[in-house]
């Protein structure tokens, strides 16, 4: 009987050793496409003899794109291509941004203006393309209505804390990485809760539906009940009125939650890695390049860059420690 | 059965009810016993229809009462408080965007709104028949008022320090008001429109014990005044004459009474109760369109539907489809509560204010389309402006479709009074004039017999 059954077994077992390298390639290709938000947990293994993987003329960093690679984008230049000549033509940028994330893109109230650390970026941008006083457009556009944005062209791109991965990159370019960010817990500061580990157990975990934080629970959930809601932001709401115990959220998100909240704080530190770029139409590769450009000067100057001055002004007081940008990375 | 343990009666002594049947029977062998039985039988049948008829006359004009003075009035107290619940939301969500400069009068219109639901709450206990499912519908409101009003309160603490999270306890709030105290709103509206309904069918119901009651008595005093007729060969006797003629006066006014409450209570049902019905939910819905309008720009897209849609502005689509059908020009479509309130509507009177709110609503859809146009193509102020503002915005045009509503309602209401009074009053006195008139059957009766009784002393 159990020689049988081992027999079964190797001849069960021999196509799926044979098929695994195809299955491999096969993953490498699929799975930008399938637009999961979460990164594949390791870095994908890639056939070196991958029979005609799909290229994309206009997106050759597409095809090859893994966990590690994620971040890399196109040198910087400031010449002018189609993308940029048509918004100077133009006179006007149009930008995606959010309007609910504190510090980051966030319409005060007794204003109406919209400020925080992604806004002081467009604004670099703009400045760059159009001149003093440029005249940008603020569009507040939806988690899941920033892809579709982009690929029909009603924004010219789009700064709103979003995630750098493969998944995206299928769809739309990136500039290099302007924060460095990932998924992290937030609690009160008198919790036992430590980090993202089994101090976690028996606690009430909320986070967002649909957002990574969910899949990680997903994946680990450290004993701990999960509690979903449809805007991060709820997540604090739940915590204060004692409904929740932690948050699972990314840092910089986290770290607008507890700026609204002086008892609550960040535990251990982020157990993803999450780089934020500038999403832009995988057409407009000259626009990624001025963008980088942008970034370039965004981020020198040491400590007294504009970049260290939008975080000192925006994030520093909750997201303390951070002595400067990610460091570009390029693909050509 | 226990026979064993019971003794049984003793052999040559009678039971009192055998010996007073003996008796009857023998007086039931000379005419003037006969008499006296017939003239009992006839005093008692004459009491009992009257008796009947005073009992099931009450009761429908007490059912009838009911109606008018105690189920209406409680179900429109329900639907109040759904919609002192609703405006209280979505006039919360406008002060919210209006911020700082939130008016006095948004505020004291939130404050009267809290206070009119819960003071109707108080009413609404206080009137409770003991119905389980309206009682439990209450104390689900009254748990869950005082947290929703909370968790307003810190949605404004923290919108006036420019946090965004006073956004996300406001739509907290409002998930509270949708998800627990609407549905238990409209669950005591329903308990109470179910205890209207039963109360029409008690008012309206026939009296049959009362009518069959009358057949008898009559059909014994016909019986025994041909008897009469036949053993003396007199036509009248004055008695059992007037006996009769005040039971036949009970009966047609039994019947004519009945007949006119059922028709005036049928008529305040078809033309007040439903179309009163049909208005109080054009009105809610009215509310939560307008609520979800509100909605849709304090969360700038923060919720979607699984379609991936804003879930607010979904949430707005569908209430306007509710109110007026799926398009936004023209008529309303017969199956939407403007369709269906202008349907039922019976006069001009009652279709013009329905007809002004049409148009309003339409006008109201345009305008939000300018709303939604420059809030996508970046103009937040602009849409802002066009939602909450004083003039030429959708705000105007809600106040203006709920001041037709509000118009149609009141029409409607006095319409729904004026037939159930017709039919209320139908009833009145009949009770006491048919025990008067019984009273003075029965009398007849016994003098009518007494005077044949007579003869053979």
């Amino acid at each position: 009987m159990r020689a049988r059954g081992l027999r079964n077994l190797r001849a069960v077992l021999a196509p799926v050793a044979s098929g695994m390298c195809v299955m491999a390639v096969a993953a490498a290709v699929l799975v930008p496409a399938l637009g999961h938000e979460a990164e594949p947990a390791g870095p994908v293994r890639h056939g070196a003899s991958a029979p005609a993987a799909p290229h994309r003329a206009a997106a050759p960093a597409a095809a090859k794109c893994t966990a590690r690679n994620a971040a890399q984008s196109l040198r910087p230049s400031s010449d002018d291509g189609a993308a940029v000549s048509r918004i100077k033509e133009k006179g006007q940028l149009v930008v995606g941004v959010d309007q609910n994330t504190y510090r980051w893109g966030y319409r005060d109230p007794a204003t109406g203006k919209l400020e925080g650390f992604d806004i002081d970026l467009v604004w670099a941008i703009a400045r760059d393309i159009l001149g003093p006083d440029p005249d940008v457009v603020f569009k507040a556009v939806p988690t899941a209505q920033r892809v579709p944005a982009l690929q029909r062209h009603t924004v010219d791109m789009v700064v709103r804390t979003m995630t750098i991965n493969c998944a995206r990159k299928a769809q739309v370019a990136f500039s290099t990485a302007y924060f460095q960010a990932g998924q992290q817990v937030l609690a009160p500061k008198a919790s036992k809760i430590k980090a993202f580990d089994d101090s976690l157990r028996g606690k009430r975990v909320c986070t967002a539906a649909g957002s990574t934080g969910e899949s990680e629970l997903r994946a680990r959930r450290h004993g701990a009940s999960v509690l979903t809601v449809p805007n991060q932001l709820d997540c604090l709401v739940r915590l204060q009125l004692g409904e929740a115990d932690a948050v699972v959220t990314d840092n910089a998100l986290a770290a607008a939650q507890a700026a609204q909240d002086p008892t609550v704080e960040l535990k251990g530190s982020p157990f993803t890695d999450e780089p934020y770029g500038v999403a832009m139409n995988q057409d407009d590769t000259d626009l990624v390049r001025r963008v980088n450009k942008v970034l370039d000067d965004y981020r020198d100057g040491g400590s007294d860059s504009p970049w260290m001055r939008s975080y000192r002004t925006w994030l520093r007081a909750d997201l303390p420690g951070i002595s400067g940008p990610p460091s570009p990375e390029y693909s050509d | 059965m226990p026979t064993s343990s019971v003794s049984p009666p003793v052999p040559g002594r009678r039971t009192a009810w055998a010996e007073g049947l003996d008796e009857l029977r023998a007086a039931a062998t000379t005419e003037p016993g006969r008499l006296r039985v017939i003239g009992a039988v006839l005093a008692l049948l004459v009491v009992v229809f009257g008796a009947v008829t005073a009992w099931q006359v009450s009761d429908r004009a007490a059912a009838a009462d009911d109606v008018v003075t105690h189920s209406q009035p409680l179900t429109s107290d329900a639907a109040s408080i759904y919609r002192s619940l609703a405006d209280a939301d979505t006039t919360a969500a406008a002060g919210f965007l209006a911020g700082g400069e939130e008016s006095r009068a948004t505020r004291e219109r939130y404050a009267t709104d809290i206070a009119t639901a819960s003071a109707l709450l108080v009413k609404a206990s206080a009137n409770s028949r003991g119905s389980d499912e309206a009682g439990a519908q209450m104390a689900r409101l009254n748990s869950r008022l005082p947290r929703y009003t909370g968790l307003v309160e810190t949605a404004r603490a923290n919108n006036r320090q420019g946090l965004p999270l006073g956004g996300a306890y406001l739509r907290y709030a409002n998930e509270q008001m949708r998800r627990e105290l609407l549905p238990a709103a409209r669950a005591l509206y329903d308990a109470e429109t179910d205890r209207l309904t039963a109360d029409y069918g008690e008012a309206k119901a026939w009296p049959w014990y009362a009518l069959a009651a009358g057949a008898v008595a009559i059909g014994a005093l016909g019986w025994a005044q041909r008897r009469h007729y036949r053993m003396t060969n007199r036509v009248f006797n004055h008695g059992l004459l007037a006996a009769t003629a005040a039971s036949v006066a009970v009966l047609l006014w039994l019947v004519a009474g009945h007949a006119t409450a059922r028709a005036g209570l049928t008529d305040s049902y078809q033309h007040g109760a439903r179309s009163l019905r049909v208005l109080n939910e054009a009105r809610i819905d009215a509310l939560q369109a307008r609520g979800d309008e509100n909605l849709t720009l304090v969360a700038r897209g923060a919720v979607l539907t699984g379609a991936r849609q804003d879930f607010y502005e979904t949430g707005f689509r569908s209430g306007m489809t509710d109110l007026a059908g799926p398009g936004e020009h023209g008529a309303a479509a017969a199956h939407s509560r403007l369709g269906a309130a202008l349907a039922l509507a019976d006069d001009e009177a009652g279709r013009r204010p329905v007809r002004a709110a049409l148009a309003q609503v339409r006008q109201w859809q345009a305008r939000h389309a300018e709303a939604r146009a420059a809030d996508d193509k970046g103009d937040y102020e602009g849409a802002l402006a066009k939602v909450i503002g004083p003039d030429g915005s959708t705000g105007e045009s809600f106040d203006r479709v709920a001041a037709g509503l509000q118009q149609a309602l009141e029409h409607e209401q006095a319409q729904f009074r004026s037939s159930a009074d017709a039919g209320r009053g139908a009833l009145g006195g009949l009770p006491v004039g048919a025990g008067v008139l019984a009273a003075l059957a029965a009398l007849g009766a016994v003098l009518g017999i007494g005077r044949r009784l007579a003869e053979y002393r």
